[in-house]
């Protein structure tokens, strides 16, 4: 009733691309990008900031990273946490050598450093396809890991072989470092998280995205009317690892505080793969609520017990943690291959005919 | 200069000056690529008859062993506790047949190989709620496996050779004897066949695809348990050995990820391979390096191979 088009007409072809041609949804999405940046810093809990919203958004990025390999290029990646790895190793190094620099351009800059690992293990794609890709990324991977643990120039030869995050301060405020307020974190993680979206979302939409498309949907005929593999491969590899590796200097500068090897190690990568197939391959919109889900939903089965005042132990939940979400994964696949995605636009069809479906 | 050395020479030097300890070093290699052989052929198995890659190979593997030690630690006699650890994996095929593939028909291989590590994540999860998350050791003699070493003398040296090790490369050659046996000479083999050939095709003739996926699962079930029982006498069962498992990928890739033989070759080309590089050049760049080299090895096969050792020729068309 209240969301349908009906008597929005679209008057130049600027309208007619757009990519929220409904007015309704164009309030939407204000409407969330207040509730982020003005309702929940001010209402939100400490907790709930810290360990619900931040990891979220990282988490989020780091899907869209992927997301563009695996949904929007078809190169399925097991790589993407080592690629996090790449970009926070590298915003420690940089930030040791120009301590002064704002942090926040550092973590920017700090991508490009993954990007350019992404590329070169992207290389193979050229010439092996499909799951025979995933063992390149699984090389990646393995061998990253292996160098944030032999290469001790990377963590700046401390004992503990961690790298620990600095206080750095931009803006006047102190924004890394544990002397820094969650919201101040929250807010810097999500400014990164909206810009790179809206970059990765008019790559998608442009001549660039049309081509990884055409990659995906069939790679011989994308070729023969014209897209160079190289280009088009390479380019998203590198856009990927570029939004994996911001992720991955988030991940430990504004959340974790200091990391180690085991924060890239390929459970990551599959608990980022899991994001995107539960939000749905090809969905900007599904990257955010498979993080969503895959992340609350461990949250929310841990404090299930507690508000029931069931006496279970903790490693118990934990093991129940795993047996239901391997379940929920099995289920959605089934119920729903295309993921959350579809289930969101499905809803949105629905709402837009309600009350009087044909 | 002295960089070369080290590369090109030094390694070849030693080599030649201790043949013995070579013959050790590949013989280590040849039991550990015997090992992710098998590892291998249970998803060859299953991505043979239905073209499902089955990341729970992994997982199946520690069930299976954990089972085991699980029903002889209840007090089982340990024969029969292997019974019932084939029962298991049997209900487990039934069950994966019935609750997740039969509703997975006809899906992109994406969505029913994320569908597998769902399986595996839930395995994870009942396994360590049922048998607890410590590691157990494997219940060798009481299944009459031998344990114990012989020195061979050769090449002016020795070389120690596990019973255990023995027993894991024989029990491997029987186990692809049994199964190339069943794929070529039984009915349901030939079913097989014909499912992984074409499942459309294999249904028009009456073909049933349940049955024969149940069945393969089964089949991947029995060498699950076989390598469980194997890896575990070699360490321990314990939960790590899910990481060990995602060796057999670059196996796979290797020998192609149809063919039972190239899993075989795959395997000992990668242990023996990995074990050599390990001890020769592994100290250059400060050691580990097993974590990666497998894959690197088939990453190089597959820039000239990119079917793999034995893999159909991939024919591509618009």
């Amino acid at each position: 009733m209240i969301y349908r088009e009906a008597g929005q007409f679209k008057t130049s072809y600027r309208q007619d691309a757009a990519i929220f041609p409904i007015l309704q949804d164009r309030i939407a999405i204000w409407f969330y990008l207040f509730v982020a940046f003005i309702v929940i810093p001010t209402f939100g809990s400490d907790f709930f900031i810290n360990s619900m919203m931040i990891p979220f958004l990282i988490f989020a990025m780091a899907s869209i990273g992927l997301n563009v390999l695996t949904g929007y290029t078809g190169q399925i990646s097991l790589g993407t946490g080592a690629f996090m790895g790449v970009g926070a190793y590298a915003c420690y190094k940089l930030t040791t050598y120009f301590p002064e620099t704002n942090i926040i351009i550092l973590v920017l800059l700090s991508g490009f450093f993954a990007a350019g690992i992404g590329m070169i293990f992207g290389l193979p794609s050229l010439r092996i396809k499909g799951f025979y890709l995933v063992v390149t990324t699984l090389a990646a991977q393995f061998f990253l890991e292996w160098c944030f643990i032999r290469v001790p120039w990377l963590y700046n030869y401390n004992a503990s072989g961690a790298i620990e995050v600095p206080q750095r301060e931009a803006f006047g405020l102190i924004v890394t470092g544990p002397s820094a307020s969650p919201s101040v974190r929250y807010l810097v993680v999500l400014s990164i998280v909206v810009f790179l979206t809206w970059i990765v979302s008019n790559l998608i939409h442009g001549r660039i995205g049309r081509t990884w498309m055409m990659i995906r949907d069939m790679d011989i005929a994308a070729e023969l009317i014209g897209v160079r593999p190289l280009y088009a491969k390479l380019s998203a590899f590198a856009v990927s690892s570029y939004v994996a590796g911001v992720a991955g200097a988030m991940l430990v500068f504004f959340w974790l505080g200091a990391a180690e090897v085991e924060s890239f190690d390929v459970n990551h990568s599959f608990l980022i793969l899991f994001m995107v197939i539960i939000g749905g391959l090809g969905s900007l919109v599904g990257s955010f609520l498979g993080a969503a889900f895959i992340w609350m939903l461990p949250i929310i089965i841990r404090a299930v017990p507690k508000m029931t005042g069931l006496d279970i132990n903790a490693s118990t939940v934990e093991q129940l943690n795993f047996m239901i979400i391997g379940a929920l994964i099995i289920v959605f696949l089934i119920i729903e291959p295309h993921g959350l995605a579809r289930l969101w636009a499905i809803a949105k069809q629905k709402l837009r005919i309600w009350p009087f479906p044909h | 200069m002295d960089l070369l050395y080290n590369i090109f020479i030094d390694p070849f030097a030693q080599m030649a000056a201790t043949p013995d300890f070579l013959l050790q070093v590949l013989w280590e290699g040849f039991v550990t690529g015997t090992l992710y052989a098998l590892i291998a052929l249970g998803y060859v198995l299953i991505f043979k008859a239905s073209g499902v890659f089955n990341f729970a190979q992994g997982i199946m593997v520690v069930f299976a062993a954990l089972s085991l030690v699980g029903f002889y630690e209840a007090g089982v006699p340990a024969y029969l506790a292997l019974i019932m650890a084939l029962g298991v994996m049997g209900v487990m095929a039934i069950g994966v047949e019935r609750l997740v593939l039969r509703h997975m028909v006809n899906q992109p291989e994406i969505i029913l190989f994320m569908a597998t590590i769902g399986l595996s994540y839930f395995l994870i999860g009942a396994g360590e709620l049922i048998f607890g998350g410590e590691t157990k050791s494997m219940i060798t003699q009481e299944l009459g496996l031998p344990t114990g070493s012989t020195v061979v003398d050769v090449a002016g040296g020795i070389v120690i050779l596990q019973h255990i090790d023995v027993a894991a490369a024989v029990i491997a050659a029987i186990l692809v004897a049994a199964l190339a046996f069943f794929f070529s000479k039984t009915r349901i083999g030939r079913a097989l066949r014909a499912v992984a050939d074409d499942h459309q095709a294999a249904l028009s003739v009456g073909i049933s695809l349940n049955q024969i996926w149940a069945v393969v699962w089964f089949a991947a079930g029995i060498v699950a348990l076989a390598t469980g029982i194997m890896w575990g006498a070699r360490s321990d069962v314990s939960f790590a050995l899910q990481i060990v498992a995602l060796k057999a990928l670059p196996v796979l890739i290797l020998g192609g990820f149809t063919s039972i033989p190239g899993a075989i070759i795959g395997g000992l080309i990668i242990g023996v391979g990995e074990k050599i590089f390990e001890v020769y050049w592994g100290g250059l760049l400060g050691g580990g390096v097993e974590g990666w080299f497998a894959y690197v090895i088939a990453l190089i096969f597959l820039l000239f191979r990119p079917q793999g050792l034995f893999g159909e020729k991939i024919i591509e068309r618009i």
